[in-house]
């Protein structure tokens, strides 16, 4: 009996954090019916994948796709690259200075963001990258949350078997793309998770770095189209959908390294 | 030998330091300085002083930007009680339980623009939420959220809490699995009930971990931008207008830098502030934690 209003209670709770998305889905697949109705209409009735067709034919949703995809894929790898060099002699090499720049870089965990958006913007004129693709992943590639992720990753590997690889004479280098990177595939993959999804999502820095909309991500690109097709309520709504699908499919399959890179980000 | 390591170890880190220090470290000098200038990106910057500072001590859309800020940090209380209850809740051992863990996780892993998107349809005069208080009888008509003077900053609240729940609830479930059941249990051996058991012995265990996330969620509240950019950007009549709405807007729309980096100063003033109280706050008491 406890055990079944436990269940009650959870499952209450589950509608509460998705009812949004389930009642967007709904308004993305009816062509036909009053959208907001007095009580809501909740029926599955007159379904058809029409808006889906039509956001995809008339307004320029692959473009913004296409745009996501190449951000997302580009600032992933060269976060992956950057952040396993730089935390690779921060866990396994003692040399001058290491402790400042460890402090520095945890340092700039206390440092307002938001300074960073304004002069980012300056910096980014002067470099003339505005409205190019390279502005919008370059501020973010050297994640702090990354090199901390992996600096725990490398620490944890025995000495015992880069002392065997410098033995067969292997250098630096080699000893980290052959020995050391393979053995810190699992927090690679949380690294790469956490990117795809900060990536996909960004649509603060986009609107302000990219001034032609076709070069806008997914998510900028939406919020864009609201602003121009308010009333198509049924287009934005599959629009919607599109934009959130890939995310809740990637997590769902890969929500053990998610709870771990939380945890792991957060308390060190 | 030991200069050929740090050399190797520099040339590793060259690519991750040199991107910090553009885009990270930098910021923050020339945001300083940036502040004492007169900037519109076009012409040169002007020498002002302290100017921008005095200028803004007399600025009304500064007060309610501020304002409204420090108002936004009552949502923090109400996540963190919520999110540890619900830790709490779905921290056993039971059929499916990961799924309902998703499940609340989901709102997180959303981006604002489609969440501002939704909510704006869950807020509507025929919408869901009015639908739910009418039926419940709370209200006898619908009430349009996102344009009432009054009730629209916590409307988006609302929204901040319905986002955030599931990562500080993944938070505190990696503090309630480190907290050994014992004391739990001889509690409730000697008598104790549930809710005493929970405020006097599992909130006090869990305490660096409600300061790590009361941490992180008063600087969002204070810093609160997303959610008002994709729901109201600012309105009705700057009652959600805050102080990032503001960065923006002098930034982006006016192009007035200097008087952005200055009021960006204040707001990493007010971040500052609110951390200390927030580390005096769960500092006392004396479990020494940390």
């Amino acid at each position: 009996m406890r055990k079944l209003a436990l269940y009650v209670l959870l499952v209450a709770l589950a509608v509460f954090t998705t009812f949004p998305f389930l009642w967007t889905l709904l308004i993305s697949l009816r062509t036909r019916g009053p959208i907001f109705s007095f009580p809501p209409d909740l029926r599955l009735t007159g379904v058809s994948a029409a808006n889906y067709i039509g956001v995809w034919e008339t307004l320029p949703l692959p473009r913004y796709v296409l745009n996501s995809l190449y951000i997302t894929v580009v600032g992933v790898g060269l976060t992956l690259i950057i952040c396993s060099l730089a935390a690779y002699p921060l866990a396994r090499m003692q040399f001058r200075g290491k402790n400042v720049v460890f402090y520095a870089i945890l340092a700039t965990l206390m440092l307002p963001e938001h300074i960073g958006l304004i002069v980012n913007f300056v910096t980014m004129t002067r470099l003339r990258l505005v409205d190019t693709y390279a502005s919008v992943y370059l501020p973010s590639i050297a994640s702090i949350f990354g090199i901390f992720l992996l600096r725990q990753a490398y620490l944890s590997i025995p000495q015992e078997l880069e002392d065997a690889a410098r033995m067969d004479g292997a250098g630096d280098l080699l000893i980290w793309w052959r020995v050391m990177l393979p053995l810190i595939a699992p927090a690679l993959a949380t690294l790469a998770i956490f990117q795809f999804v900060a990536f996909w999502n960004s649509f603060l820095w986009p609107i302000i770095i990219l001034k032609t909309p076709d070069k806008y991500p997914l998510a900028a690109g939406l919020l864009y189209l609201r602003g121009l097709f308010a009333h198509n309520t049924r287009f934005i709504a599959a629009g919607t959908i599109i934009a959130t699908l890939p995310i809740v499919v990637v997590f769902l399959f890969t929500q053990r390294y998610f709870m771990r890179g939380i945890t792991a980000g957060a308390i060190r | 030998m030991k200069r050929r390591t740090t050399l190797i170890a520099y040339l590793f880190l060259l690519p991750a330091l040199s991107l910090l220090a553009v885009f990270t470290f930098y910021p923050v000098l020339f945001g300083t300085v940036l502040s004492l200038f007169e900037y519109d990106i076009i012409n040169p910057p002007r020498y002002v002083g302290l100017g921008q500072f005095q200028k803004l001590l007399g600025d009304r859309y500064f007060w309610i930007a501020l304002t409204n800020s420090a108002k936004y940090v009552l949502v923090v209380p109400v996540i963190q009680l919520c999110s540890i209850l619900l830790a709490v809740l779905v921290n056993r051992r039971l059929r499916a339980i990961g799924l309902f863990r998703a499940a609340y996780y989901i709102p997180v892993i959303t981006s604002w623009p489609v969440v501002g998107i939704m909510w704006t349809w869950m807020y509507d005069q025929q919408g869901v939420v009015n639908w739910v208080l009418r039926s419940l009888a709370v209200i006898d008509r619908p009430i349009s959220w996102l344009s009432h003077p009054t009730l629209t900053l916590y409307a988006v609240m609302f929204v901040t809490l319905w986002k955030g729940l599931g990562w500080y609830m993944v938070i505190y479930l990696a503090g309630l699995q480190s907290i050994p059941t014992e004391y739990e249990e001889a509690a409730m051996i000697d008598g104790a009930s549930r809710a005493r058991v929970f405020w006097h012995i599992t909130v006090p265990l869990l305490r660096p971990y409600v300061l790590l996330a009361s941490l992180v969620s008063t600087m969002a509240a204070v810093k609160v931008f997303e959610e008002i950019y994709v729901m109201t950007r600012g309105g009705p009549f700057f009652s959600t207008y805050t102080m990032f709405m503001y960065i923006f807007d002098e930034a982006f729309q006016e192009l007035n830098m200097g008087y952005a980096a200055a009021l960006a100063m204040v707001l990493a003033a007010v971040i500052l502030v609110f951390s200390v109280i927030n580390f005096r706050f769960f500092r006392r008491g004396g479990l020494e934690y940390y």
